[in-house]
């Protein structure tokens, strides 16, 4: 689109900035004074420099929790990217069935997190809940309240339950978007099931996948409720994630001063991820 | 009937399953949950419900939670429609970084805020009111509709609005009888994004409330710490709050497609 | 290379057709020799591209049979056809170089090493692109993009038929005539038998040997450009052929005689078997001023460039005729004379014979 050149757009979009800022602004401003302040309480601070972010860039507990993050968010990227994209490609791409199976599929991504949480709690519980049930009556000993293997697979399969539809929805729309004149054409090619993906499906789907790939390794860099809900961080802080680590820190001590500091690495990360992503995906569309 | 169609339906089964064991919980009294495991109940009661729809605390908590929730979606699609406007139809000064903060707040993780915004919003006296949590959702919400609107507004040629104006339309005239009829799609789209982020956002809501606010979820985590565990009741109550969740995405079923074709979730 | 037969076609996409209109194609039979050159002309709707997905396999019959040589592979699915098809949009595989695109149907199908870079090198020289064979598809324009579908049809050697479904549609207009061109040397230099689908009369006519022009699901008449031109058995085809189309007026026979009216008017021979709706067809070529014959009004003259497009009415119709440089209209009132050779009678829309 040809856009014009007109600087009283700002008027459009103030009403934007002005709340967006309230929320954002203000309370980063809070954060980023607390970050470089100590307090003795009484509201009496002395500034303490980069103090806090070296004192938490060097916490065993803040490389634990970073540790436990990142290889979390591998995981369930690479069971949910793949799982999504094959559901996806399995799928009708036309038909009566299609919007029922999308309604279906949509469903978790519509259940406020904390009862995802907490149904997958019970649903797991090794004596009440019928996955507990299952696996217990398939011989395995499984225990996510007692067993930090136990919640770490726990805690991956509410996941994979609760976000994998994303990708399927992401790729299915992708999928579609592909005119039938690129099948019909590989058909008469002679190109085989896996030529067709590797050829034309996958290299179509390419923008679509890094949506989904970057969504998904934000929101699950993240992640709170759910997880807190199931297994509260533990057992001992098993699942104990960065944003987890980061509300105990933040809302159960006195001195600001290190959660402050974290919640700016924190978010100095996804900011780092979010410009990836801004710029990867323009570039996409300056093709 | 295909062999490759078993993928999804196997695969929409394993979604069922905990939302049927939810269910199943939902229609027993916690002594049978607790007393033995029924795949189903034996002593089928609809007490569980009956409590939730009598007792205020629990349902002032739904109605809580809708409360915010239109209101965010209202305020974030109206205020995000001129501003995805401008940036799809102008260059101004400052364009691409305006647009690429306002996307970072969408990547904002809520931990970071839930102290700061506590702080903020009791300074300016808004703690435990509908509006906070509103308000404070529009910081994802907000860029979220900018981006979606943006999208479908660039679909839409610039000739539509040059050939209002020839036409004698006057801007707010043009925008509201013919540019918004257009992307009614999109609004469509970005309403329903909004409405699911909004609703299914906890950390932030439960922050900002206490009693005259509260959301359904603090209600739920409530129950499950003070009075032991009335399991029957929480499953009655979680099985409520997936209801308005399934009526959206029934309402919207058939833009589904269209809106992650856009693929700007 | 084979001759096609299609006998008895019919389609339809409704899966229990009961009307008339449920088909899109009506009854088809239709014989196209091997190595010949097919148009399929008609506008929008009228079951062109049905019938050539029909032949092309990607849809299967609702009655009738269709023939390659003498096998039926009316159950035959597009692979064992051995067609090929250039698309309306180019269809390419934007990951490949050229060179892989124009080898993947040859590799799919196991063809050794050797052969295949000696059949994309002869072909690649065919299409002018023998030069890019290293770059990325992907990086081509449209035209060369369809060159390349064009391509991965010719580099096989089994291939029976090569089916284009409007391939011009996203070229640039001042492309089209070089592609067209291109076209045609192409069908001259390979023999293969290809068969196009179009609603523009100007691609199909400098393309084709034989043009098929269909409207409503039925065939309406085949012949040669030329046949098609001078000698239109249906209304439809004077009209859609020719710019201007042909002059349809109302007429009446009597004791063997075409009357307009109260003029007689002399025709091709022909005995029509009743005296209702007939129609009276003359191109504008074959029509001129006399100084007696059926009167008109002169009502307007256009330039077209090497002849004026003179438009006359006698009421209440319409009688255009084409006038060369330099001959002097009427102003006003004024006489026509049809060519009789040129003329034709036509009852319910159908030439007599």
């Amino acid at each position: 689109m040809n856009k014009t050149l007109n600087h009283k757009a700002w008027v459009f979009v103030l009403p934007v900035v002005v709340f967006v800022a309230f929320n954002a602004i203000i309370p980063l401003m809070t954060v980023v004074n607390f970050s470089v302040q100590e307090s003795f309480g009484d509201n009496v601070f002395f500034w303490a420099g980069m103090r806090w972010f070296e004192q938490v860039l060097h916490s065993e507990r803040f490389h634990a929790a970073l540790l436990r993050q990142l290889l979390f968010t591998g995981i369930v990227l690479a069971i949910q990217i793949p799982l999504g994209l094959a559901i996806a490609l399995a799928m009708p791409r036309r038909g009566p069935w299609v919007s029922v199976c999308l309604v279906f599929m949509a469903l978790p991504l519509l259940i406020p997190w904390n009862v995802v949480g907490a149904m997958w709690n019970i649903f797991a519980l090794p004596d009440i809940g019928f996955l507990g049930k299952l696996i217990n009556a398939l011989g395995f000993h499984y225990n996510y309240t007692r067993q930090p293997l136990g919640a770490w697979f726990t805690v991956v399969l509410m996941d994979v339950w609760h976000w994998t539809s994303l990708v399927t929805l992401l790729c299915y729309a992708g999928l579609v978007a592909i005119p039938d004149a690129y099948y019909q054409a590989a058909k008469i090619d002679g190109a085989g099931r896996w030529a067709v993906f590797r050829h034309i499906q996958l290299p179509k789907l390419k923008h679509v996948l890094t949506i989904a790939v970057l969504l998904r390794f934000m929101d699950s860099f993240m992640i709170y409720t759910e997880v807190v809900v199931l297994t509260g961080g533990g057992p001992g802080n098993a699942t104990t994630f960065l944003s987890i680590d980061l509300v105990k820190m933040a809302l159960g001590q006195f001195d600001l001063g290190p959660a402050a500091a974290m919640s700016l690495i924190y978010f100095l990360v996804i900011m780092f991820s979010s410009w990836l992503f801004y710029t990867l995906m323009m570039r996409k569309e300056e093709r | 009937m295909r062999l490759r169609y078993l993928v999804p339906f196997i695969y929409i089964l394993f979604l069922m399953l905990p939302i049927y064991w939810l269910l199943n919980m939902s229609f027993k009294t916690t002594n049978e949950i607790l007393g033995q495991f029924t795949l189903w109940p034996r002593k089928f009661t609809f007490d569980n419900y009956a409590k939730i729809f009598t007792d205020p605390t629990w349902y002032w908590g739904y109605i809580n939670s809708l409360i915010y929730v239109l209101i965010n979606t209202a305020l974030s699609v109206s205020v995000a429609l001129p501003a995805a406007y401008a940036f799809s139809r102008y260059h101004f000064l400052g364009d691409k970084h305006l647009f690429f903060w306002l996307l970072s707040n969408r990547m904002a993780p809520p931990a970071v805020f839930a102290l700061p915004f506590l702080q903020l919003y009791s300074a300016v006296g808004l703690f435990d009111t509908h509006i906070a949590v509103a308000l404070a959702h529009t910081l994802f919400n907000i860029p979220l509709a900018v981006w979606i609107l943006e999208g479908f507004m660039s679909g839409v040629p610039k000739e539509l609005d040059e050939t209002a104006y020839v036409d004698g339309y006057s801007f707010w005239r043009f925008f509201m009888k013919i540019f918004v009829p257009t992307i009614a799609a999109g609004i469509g789209v970005a309403c329903f994004f909004c409405f699911m982020f909004s609703w299914v956002e906890l950390l932030l809501a439960k922050t900002l409330t206490s009693v005259e606010a509260k959301p359904i979820a603090a209600t739920m985590t409530r129950t499950a710490s003070t009075s032991g565990y009335e399991l029957g009741l929480l499953a009655a109550a979680g099985v409520l709050t997936i209801v308005p969740g399934a009526f959206v995405i029934y309402f919207v079923r058939n833009y589904i497609a269209k809106g992650f074709a856009l693929g700007r979730v | 290379m084979a001759k096609i037969s299609i006998r008895d076609l019919r389609h339809s996409y409704v899966a229990k057709p009961t009307r008339e209109d449920d088909w899109a194609l009506k009854r088809i039979s239709l014989e196209c020799r091997d190595g010949g050159a097919y148009a399929l002309l008609g506008p929008s709707g009228c079951g062109k591209t049905t019938l050539l997905s029909l032949i092309s396999g990607l849809l299967r019959p609702t009655e009738g049979r269709i023939f390659f040589d003498e096998r039926d592979v009316t159950e035959a699915t597009p692979e064992k056809r051995n067609i090929a098809q250039v698309f309306q949009f180019p269809v390419i595989y934007d990951t490949m170089s050229i060179h892989d695109n124009l080898a993947f149907p040859l590799r799919n199908r196991g063809i050794e090493k050797p052969e295949v870079e000696r059949r994309v090198g002869e072909i690649a020289k065919l299409l002018e692109l023998d030069k890019v064979l290293d770059r990325r598809a992907a990086g081509l324009t449209a035209d060369g993009k369809q060159k390349i579908s064009l391509g991965r049809g010719l580099v096989r050697t089994d291939v029976n038929v090569i089916m284009f479904d409007e391939p011009l549609t996203v070229i640039d207009p001042h492309l089209k005539w070089e592609l067209r061109s291109k076209l045609k040397e192409l069908h001259h230099r390979t023999r293969r038998t290809m068969i196009y689908v179009t609603h523009d009369q100007t691609e199909a006519l400098t393309f084709a040997e034989q043009v098929v022009v269909m409207k409503d699901g039925l065939i309406v008449q085949i012949g040669t450009p030329v046949e098609l031109f001078e000698r239109p058995r249906h209304t439809f085809v004077g009209h859609f052929i020719g710019s201007p189309g042909m002059n349809v007026l109302p007429c009446e026979i009597k004791s063997g005689q075409a009357f307009i009216g109260e003029h007689a008017v002399k025709t091709v021979e022909g005995r029509p078997s009743g005296n209702k709706h007939l129609e009276l067809g003359v191109r504008p070529e074959f029509v001129s001023f006399t100084a007696t014959g059926l009167p008109v009004d002169v009502i307007k003259v256009s330039d077209a460039g090497r002849f004026r497009i003179v438009e006359t009415k006698h009421a209440p119709h319409t009688i255009k005729l084409l006038v060369p440089e330099g001959t002097e209209i009427p102003a006003s009132a004024a006489h026509v004379h049809f060519d009789p050779a040129h003329t034709q009678v036509y009852e319910e829309g159908w030439m007599i014979a």
